[in-house]
């Protein structure tokens, strides 16, 4: 197919759709779609993965070729003659080359631990390019053609890239608050303004108002207050939200930013966009639900914001009285795991924390060495972002098929000889089934407490969880408490176990 | 396209992204949100026809600053997610 005739066509007219750029489209789609059905196993993880490139290469040369810089001239002859802007064409693929760079290293340097915050930062860019192209698009409509020949944007036009540019807003200064959140250049603790409340519906109502305003007037002042107005709220409603629900906001914002997307899809008129916004819309959604879920936290609870707040005046209010536990040390543990059968792993972000993920995963080795049974099990919260303990896991080596979720584990706690906690709290606490007062109740929890002997790896017996709430599994008869920073805790089990001489 | 038919696309698009997520394994979830962070950036389509139009030199100029903005995402994002799934290995038998 001769380029010129591809280029001609498409810009020939805004009106007309080019069929070839239009199936091209469609094609960067659907391998999208592909990309994500890849993640149903690692096994087939990373072909998804490169069929998600070549969608995007897809869909950007298709766009480079319809739209590349430069003026249409009609000749005297049959057809049009297109002059290409070679400078134009420089500065694009210089902005993709300075882009490529920063993310190439970014993704390169970034620790895994990192991880939510990287995401948090990406979501942000999505969202102030979203922005971008929106303000091009109601500065320059016939570009894009969306407007009529008196300048006029088209009023369905005007309501999606009144949507697009709302939401665009909202992504970027909602994740840029996550990203501060979660990288600890700001308090992690829920930030309560008075009448927040009645800040936020009223900002929510006057963007919404104005998008319908915008229909019959398409000034200046209408787009931009839009926009502004978006920014506000994006900080407004994220500022209230605890450091414990960040999961949930993250995924919150991955699914703001596929909305965006597809906002953007509906003023071009382009499938790619809009199949793309779409599965990242209902990807973000169902991994907040998920999230939310296995907090046991409504999602409206999670938006009004305040968990973190709440939680430790519960905790200070009640003096808890001294009960007895046993302590034991590494030589023990290490003592009663060579002698098991199956032990079960549970760790949670503590242990990332420490970074003791490698010194956890020697310690297994050991263990299987000695002819032991060892599974690891996730709780969906264990760590800052869905799936993410499975990410550091593999990060040390774990092998993908040795750990498993919890619904898939729960019921071989009983069957376990010793169940290893280390750097998770809240997730194993049977007062989340049994104490209707606990406010960490109806969350689903880890059955650590039905193996025959608990190992907790905990720095000391003074701090109690994210929660504020006392574990019961402490003091039970079975229950031996390691006291002491995970990483060492896990060193000095190693130790032990090669000492032992088999 | 006309409205009604771009807006069935999204509907049915929205269908096919219920099923194919809730099919991703919990464990791959950290990845599905970097490579949707990295498709999301497909609004580099957006941006790459505002930096290429001639007629605003100020809708040009945030064309080219949403250009770097989305690459920046695709590139980042592709390449952590494919440095992520690189460490997903099996148990040696």
């Amino acid at each position: 197919m001769d380029v010129q005739a591809i280029l001609s066509a498409a810009t020939g007219g805004h009106g007309a759709v080019n069929p070839w750029a239009a199936i091209a489209y469609l094609v960067s789609g659907i391998l999208f779609i592909l990309a994500l059905r890849g993640l149903s196993s690692p096994a087939t993880a990373q072909s998804g993965n490169r069929f998600g490139m070549i969608g995007m290469t897809i869909a950007v040369v298709t766009t480079l070729l319809t739209h590349a810089p430069g003026t249409n001239t009609s000749a005297a002859h049959d057809g049009w003659a297109f002059t290409l802007d070679t400078i134009g064409l420089i500065e694009i693929l210089a902005a993709i080359g300075i882009g490529a760079v920063i993310g190439i290293v970014m993704a390169r340097r970034i620790a895994m631990t990192a991880m939510p915050q990287l995401v948090a930062a990406f979501h942000s860019l999505v969202g102030l390019a979203a922005v971008a192209v929106a303000a091009a698009a109601y500065l320059n409509p016939g570009a894009f053609g969306i407007a009529d020949a008196a300048g006029q944007i088209h009023t369905v036009s005007r309501i999606e890239m009144g949507l697009g540019i709302a939401i665009g807003a909202i992504t970027f200064s909602g994740s840029v608050i996550a990203f501060l959140k979660l990288n600890g250049n700001m308090s992690g603790a829920p930030i309560m303004l008075p009448g927040r409340h009645v800040i936020n519906l009223g900002t929510l109502a006057a963007i919404i108002g104005l998008t319908a305003y915008f229909t019959q007037d398409q000034s200046p002042w209408v787009f931009w207050t839009i926009t502004g107005l978006s920014f506000a709220i994006g900080f407004l409603l994220i500022i209230p939200i605890g450091g414990a629900d960040m999961p949930v906001v993250v995924s919150m914002l991955n699914s703001y930013s596929g909305w965006a997307a597809a906002a953007m899809g509906f003023t071009l008129g382009n499938t790619a966009m809009i199949i793309t916004g779409a599965l990242v819309g209902s990807s973000g959604a169902i991994l907040s639900y998920i999230m939310c879920r296995a907090m046991n936290r409504s999602f409206i609870s999670v938006i009004a914001g305040g968990f973190g707040a709440d939680a430790e005046a519960g905790a200070g209010g009640g003096a808890k009285e001294q009960r007895p536990w046993k302590p034991g040390s590494a030589d023990d543990a290490a003592f009663l795991m060579s002698q098991a059968e199956n032990v079960i792993i549970v760790p949670g972000y503590g242990m990332a924390v420490a970074q003791a993920q490698h010194a956890l995963r020697e310690m297994a080795d050991q263990l299987k060495k000695e002819g032991v049974n060892v599974k690891y099990a996730i709780h969906p919260v264990a760590g800052r972002m869905p799936g993410h303990m499975n990410v550091l896991l593999a990060e040390a080596n774990v092998p993908y098929d040795e750990v498993f979720e919890l619904e898939d584990i729960n019921g071989e706690f009983a069957q376990a000889d010793v169940a290893f906690v280390i750097g998770a709290n809240d997730v194993t606490n049977p007062a989340a089934k049994t104490d209707k007062s606990s406010p960490i109740y109806g969350m689903p929890i880890l059955d650590v407490a039905n193996a025959k002997t608990v190992l907790f790896v905990k720095r000391s017996m003074g701090g109690v969880g994210y929660a504020g709430v006392d574990n019961d599994v402490f003091y039970m008869d079975q229950t031996m408490m390691l006291l002491g920073d995970a990483k060492k805790m896990a060193d000095d089990i190693v130790k032990a176990l090669s000492g032992s001489g088999h | 396209m006309d409205f009604i038919s771009i807006f069935s696309i999204f509907v049915l698009a929205c269908f096919v992204g219920y099923f194919v997520v809730w099919s991703v394994t919990p464990a791959l979830h950290t990845p599905l949100m970097s490579v949707t962070n990295a498709i999301s950036s497909v609004i580099i389509v957006g941006a790459l026809i505002a930096s290429a139009a001639a007629g605003s030199a100020t809708s040009k100029w945030l064309g080219l600053a949403a250009v770097v903005m989305a690459s920046i995402n695709i590139f980042g994002g592709f390449a952590v997610t494919s440095r992520m799934l690189a460490m997903y290995k099996k148990k040696e038998r």
